[in-house]
């Protein structure tokens, strides 16, 4: 670790610390933290939101329990899937399309609508390649706002599960005003002023196609064979800001946030890689608000942070390293004011390892997915960092709603052993946890590890799905890209075997269960804890803002995580670091 | 409830106080490892290999799957592989079934101590002869076990009860040491809150005829015979939580392992089916899930050795969360029996004419309380009881809260609590003196209990004599108890029938959060829906019918053994030493059995982190010796490595069985201090023990020879 590391990694810290409890204030006060009912935006958003409502014909005063939420949930999903497979399917035939794209095939097709419908944003093709401009902006753009929506959706049914106490009908809100409310007055303007922010920094957005420019570089004329380049546009700043606000992570450009124009500079890098953390810790600090107790927000954002902190350092340590191969060979890999240094491969110069690191520690912390580097060129234990990090199953602080939700689900295990231990039918929040939740925890826990280890070990039995790599790198990257749709990331080791069939399906079965059996089960725990009465709290109650609580969480999230992977990770990034 | 006093065998004489008895031992001597029980264990454990058996519990199932599959193939394969590998088959198997039948063990150790009280039980239950008596009158002969409800018997000393029932008519003396265990007989009578006589005990004097009121094979002995037994044991709310939670385990170990061959395939290092077994079982957690159904019996069986029924595992679970206690100040948290300390006149009379009317009402008066008035005037004012032939009694009763005696001459005396004497002073047209009030109040500010002693001369006016007063002594140890309870975050609330002021200073005495005064049933009633609306879970005793309403709402109800039938039919739980105080132990006992279950789990599934760093190596290192790394334990070669984690996955289940019997130990502390102690002794200690138990296992293994 070098100086630039600590400082880089310093200066994202400090701009989370100043914007982090304001916007989670925002956010709870949208959500009806304020006792007089109204909501900040009011006026501004307010008739946005009440003709959105009357064109949809939504009954903002009509609660639904929590399997209506789910069944809401559910149909806006398909039916943004069914839209969005549609739309890149016909692509071809549509308006927009500068760079006359043709239709996508069918897996692919589906992959993608999948994909960015479970907030995942896996992408398998070329962005500039493979998509229309129509197709960016009116599918995946706004599937970005959706699924992030969806996300705010769910958390706030999930808090308002735990913290109604005596609430008529058990009901957990209503899952359309909490969509149309968190994109309006939460993800719109703030990803507005963010695209106004980077676009004056240089990030392109234009509706045009692609620019032609005379190559000034002689010797690269030649090797490309051609005088000029032709540089693809459109409307990049808009939707990179989404991208990163929204958990997204699917790039307007393969090289996704390593391309200068999505992510020309440093500024535009740390900003950036603030707005991928910023939203999912801010509704941490909303739930304190929203629970009425800061000390579980505080409790909850101190393990997510210390997860992050983790698994950042330990990538950056092992990254600026460098290669201990070339190291035996006497290159000089060291950081210094003349070179990046430390393993380079794969990774922007202009960015070197910490940059990079720190972006692949907060991308694989949330679920957002975008790159400004190739993972798949770190060291076994710089990858294993992030590829771990995806398998505790995104709660570092991880994708805007179910980040905060897998990571209350944790603390729900955790307060169940502990309460045990401590001779109590275990509570959390002063809700009991009985057989019917502990069965839907369950389920939340088996979800992701199947599809993780199903889809990766059949990948593995067959030819056709090969990895690209031999030996122990092959395997990570298979269990690195079931890991990332599993868990809806989105990054990859990137290689080039994922456009096939077998992978396009797989994956989006992987996202799918990943998506939808998670938030159902957490969705019927805050259902079934909904109503309840509140056990009042005495000493007898464990507290669950102690850091002896925040140990037990963190060791539940490893230890659940670790039990589960530790053989295949034996085989992969650990047998590859080893064998160096 | 001031009046209702535990029926003591004898009751002290003179007022003495006596320790009360609390018993902090079980009462049943019998040890853990009971040669007969570890005996029958043994068998039974043998005999619950059976897959039906065993299907009820997934995890230990599992294992017995992998235990069948690991010896069929060692079977097939014994003929071709070299010797080494075959020792190594024969082992793994073989250890694979002694993991079932050491967590079988542990179950049936559980079962024991229940099936051996049963056995006595059952003796008991023998087919009595009663007699029974017709309409008009004549008696028959008939079996026990044909008796109906309804049913009137005639029972004579040296007879046993044929079922239980109530008294309707005598009173006796009874053997109830076939059910409490306790010898001193006990008196039980007809009417009031003593009748019920339980089937099964010998009545040792006089002649009561009982009115049968519980079919023959559902009657209190049957009931408690099946309960100890465990025959219809279900699974607690909390237990099927955890089986859950542990099912879900098992399937994501299922899952590891299973996917597990395509990628070792893959890394060109494909492994025996033998060797995933042996990884699965030593994943998948079989400590807690072996140990489980045998820490929910011995939790039972811990209550019994109490000498407290429970009827059902729910009750034992809710005690572990009470927050409430409702303690009933006489008997349970004072020794009860009050004791006339002083007699206070009023101006217009003087010490002796209190003293003279106290004894008066006091004559018929067989309360301890009674009989300390008695022992009071009598020894301290030189007073001779005067011949009550001719008096008429008349009895203590909840709406009057008076008691006296009417004498042949026409004059009436009477004692009661001030509020109601006064009330009815004033309603007969006396005049109640000025100072009696502050004497009243005086005296409850106390702590101690005042009597108001009236008396009515023929043709004359009520008038008041003066206060007698009672001294109630709060039992040695009853602070340190409340404090405890304190910190486990245990509210302790006092009821009483005394008055606020004698309520107050008791209560600051024996340092109880709450009290409730004066209370009726319906205000204790109250008092348990509006802590039960606040999300508390209350616990507490009875034993009276009035009692009976409250004991089935609470959340834990205990009734008294010496109870009536209501009481105990309304409580989730009968206490066979009718000691109010065994609700504390109750509580603790409760709460041991969920953190037995929660440190066990903790401790199964931290030893998996070693068992990893035993196997995952041993699995690889041949082919892909980068893995020997991991090998963090140095054992001697991959199959002493499996071998050992497979072996101490076995033993810890036997080494643990004391600790699910006896439970994990319970300190009074607050949530968080206990969660630290057991985090660190069950959670670290199950991360470290194993690295230690596996490498002693593997040097004694290898030095066996096998390699």
């Amino acid at each position: 670790m070098t100086w630039q590391n600590v400082v880089q990694a310093l200066a994202l810290v400090l701009l989370l610390v100043v914007t982090v409890p304001p916007l989670g204030r925002y956010i709870a006060a949208v959500y009806g933290s304020r006792d007089d009912g109204t909501a900040p935006g009011d006026r501004v958003f307010g008739p946005l939101e009440r003709s959105i409502h009357r064109l949809c014909r939504i009954d903002d005063r009509r609660e639904q329990r929590w399997n209506v939420y789910a069944i809401s949930m559910l149909a806006f999903s398909l039916v943004s899937l069914l839209g969005l497979y549609a739309l890149l399917r016909l692509q071809g035939s549509l308006p927009f399309n500068p760079t006359d794209r043709d239709g996508v095939g069918p897996t692919g097709a589906f992959n993608t609508a999948v994909s960015f419908v479970t907030n995942t944003n896996w992408q398998w093709y070329s962005g500039e390649v493979a998509l229309s401009h129509l197709s960016q902006m009116l599918g995946l753009a706004v599937q970005n706002f959706a699924s992030a929506g969806v996300g705010f959706a769910v958390i706030i049914a999930i808090i308002r599960g735990i913290t109604r106490t005596t609430h008529r009908s058990r009901t957990l809100g209503n899952f359309w005003v909490d969509l149309v409310r968190g994109t309006v007055r939460i993800l719109l303007p703030l990803s507005f002023l963010f695209a106004l922010v980077i676009a004056s920094q240089g990030v392109v957005q234009n509706l045009s196609g692609h620019t032609s420019a005379t190559l000034v570089d002689a010797a690269a004329a030649e090797s490309v064979g051609s005088a000029t380049q032709a540089i693809p546009g459109g409307p990049v700043a808009s939707q990179v800001a989404i991208k990163q606000l929204g958990t997204n992570g699917g790039g307007f450009y393969n090289a996704n946030s390593a391309h200068p124009l999505e992510n020309p500079n440093p500024i535009t890098n740390l900003l950036e890689n603030w707005a991928i953390l910023v939203i999912p810790f801010a509704l941490v600090v909303a739930f304190g608000i929203l629970v009425r107790d800061r000390r579980q927000s505080r409790l909850l954002a101190a393990v997510m942070a210390l997860f992050l902190v983790c698994v950042t350092a330990f990538s950056m340590f092992a990254e600026s390293n460098g290669n201990p191969e070339l190291t035996a060979r006497g290159v000089d890999q060291s950081i210094s004011t003349t070179q990046s240094g430390g393993n380079l491969e794969g990774k922007e110069v202009r960015f070197g390892t910490s940059a990079c690191t720190l972006w692949a520690g907060s991308t694989t912390g949330t679920s957002n997915g975008s790159v400004n580097c190739m993972h798949d060129s770190f060291t076994p234990l710089g990858g294993l960092g992030p590829m771990f990090q995806m398998m505790l199953g995104e709660v570092s602080p991880g994708g805007i709603g179910v980040g905060l939700m897998g990571l209350l689900v944790n603390a729900l295990l955790a307060v169940f052993i502990a309460g045990l231990m401590v001779g109590r039918t275990p509570e959390y929040l002063g809700r009991k946890i009985q057989a019917a939740e502990m069965k839907l925890l369950t389920l939340y826990i088996l979800a992701m590890p199947a599809a993780l280890l199903g889809f990766a070990a059949a990948s593995m039995t067959l030819d056709s799905a090969a990895t690209y790599q031999p030996g122990p790198h092959g395997l990570s990257e298979v269990l690195y890209n079931f890991a990332s749709a599993a868990n809806n990331n989105g990054s990859a080791f990137a290689y080039q075997g994922t456009g096939t069939q077998w992978y396009t399906v797989t994956q989006g079965i992987a996202m799918l269960i990943g998506r939808f059996f998670l938030i159902i089960p957490a969705l019927a725990i805050a259902g079934s804890l909904a109503g309840r009465p509140k056990v009042p709290s005495t000493s007898g109650t464990l507290p669950t803002h102690t850091p002896l609580f925040g140990a037990l969480v963190t060791g539940v999230v490893i230890v659940v995580a670790g039990l589960t992977f530790f053989p295949a990770l034996a085989l992969g990034p650990i047998l590859e670091h080893l064998s160096l | 409830m001031s009046t209702t006093t535990t029926l003591e065998p004898d009751p002290p004489a003179g007022g003495a106080q006596r320790a009360p008895k609390v018993r902090t031992k079980p009462s049943a001597s019998r040890s853990i490892f009971d040669p007969t029980i570890v005996t029958s264990a043994l068998l039974d454990s043998v005999r619950k290999l059976d897959p039906r058996t065993m299907a009820r519990n997934p995890v230990m199932f599992i294992v017995e799957v992998g235990a069948v599959l690991t010896t069929v193939l060692f079977l097939r394969d014994v003929g071709d592989a070299e010797t080494q590998e075959n020792v190594f088959s024969a082992l793994v198997a073989g250890f694979l079934w002694f993991t079932v039948l050491f967590a079988n063990f542990a179950e049936a150790m559980a079962e024991g101590r229940g099936k051996a009280q049963a056995a006595t039980l059952k003796a008991t239950r023998a087919d009595t002869m009663a007699r029974l008596i017709q309409p008009d009158g004549t008696i028959v002969m008939r079996s026990s076990s044909e008796l109906a409800i309804g049913d009137r018997c005639d029972v004579v000393a040296g007879e046993v009860i044929p079922g239980d029932g109530d008294i309707v008519e005598g009173i006796a003396t009874v053997d109830e040491s076939a059910i409490t265990g306790e010898s001193a007989p006990v008196i039980r009578e007809s009417g009031g809150d003593r009748s019920a006589v339980t089937g099964g005990t010998r009545v040792l004097s006089d002649r009561i005829v009982v009115q049968i009121s519980a079919k023959p094979g559902e009657t209190f002995l049957d009931r408690m015979i099946a309960l100890v037994e465990g025959a219809d044991r279900q699974k607690t709310p909390n237990e099927i939580a955890l089986s859950i939670l542990l099912a879900g385990l098992t399937i994501v170990f299922l899952l590891a392992v299973v996917t597990l061959q395509p990628f070792a395939i893959y890394s060109g290092a494909e492994q025996p089916i033998i060797v995933l077994v042996a990884l699965l079982v030593c994943l998948i957690p079989t400590t807690i899930g072996g140990l489980l159904s045998a820490i929910g019996i011995a939790g039972m069986d811990r209550l019994v050795q109490r000498n407290v029924l429970a009827m059902s595992g729910r009750a034992v679970e809710a005690a572990g969360d009470v927050t409430t206690l409702l303690l009933d100040k006489t008997g349970t948290i004072t020794f009860g029996s009050r004791q006339a300390a002083e007699f206070i006149p009023v101006h217009d009379t003087t010490e002796v004419e209190v003293a003279e009317g106290a004894l008066v009402s006091s004559l018929a008066d067989e309360t301890p309380e009674g009989r300390s008035i008695v022992d009071l005037a009598t020894s301290a004012h030189g007073l001779v009881p005067a011949d009550p032939t001719g008096a008429e009694l008349v009895p203590f009763t909840a709406q009057t809260r008076m008691s006296g005696m009417d004498l042949p001459d026409g004059r009436r005396v009477r004692k009661g609590a001030a509020d109601s004497v006064r009330r009815f002073v004033t309603q007969q047209g006396g005049t109640v003196p000025l100072e009696l009030l502050p004497i009243v109040d005086g005296v409850s500010k106390e702590g101690a209990t005042p009597l108001v002693v009236i008396d009515q001369q023929p043709g004359g006016v009520w008038r008041v004599l003066g206060v007698i007063r009672l001294k109630d002594t709060v039992k040695p140890g009853m602070r340190e108890r409340f404090d405890e309870l304190r910190a486990m975050g245990i509210r302790t609330v006092m009821i009483t029938g005394d008055n606020p002021l004698t309520a107050a200073a008791i209560a600051a005495e024996a340092g109880v959060d709450d009290f409730l005064a004066e209370a009726t049933p319906e205000d204790k009633m109250a008092l348990i829906t509006r802590e039960q609306a606040g999300g508390n879970l209350v616990a507490m005793t009875g034993d009276g019918t009035n009692d009976a309403p409250a004991l089935a709402q609470a959340d834990v109800g205990v009734a008294m053994n010496t109870g009536t039938q209501a009481a105990k039919e309304a409580g989730n739980m009968v206490d066979l030493d009718s000691n109010p105080t065994k609700l504390i132990e109750i509580v603790e006992v409760g709460k041991q059995l969920l953190m037995t279950r929660g440190s066990l789990t903790t401790f199964s599934i931290a030893n998996d982190v070693a068992k990893y760093f035993a196997i995952i190596p041993a699995m690889f290192s041949g082919v892909l010796p980068a893995l020997d790394r991991l090998n963090v334990m140095d054992l001697h070669s991959p199959r002493t490595a499996i071998l050992s984690a497979v072996i101490f996955n076995a033993f810890v289940i036997i080494g643990l069985v004391p600790l699910a019997l006896k439970g994990v130990k319970f300190r009074a502390e607050a949530a968080s201090a206990v969660l630290r102690r057991n985090l660190l002794v069950y959670g670290l200690g199950g991360v470290l023990v194993p690295f230690v138990g596996i490498k002693l296992i593997d040097v004694v293994v290898a030095a066996l020879g096998v390699n």
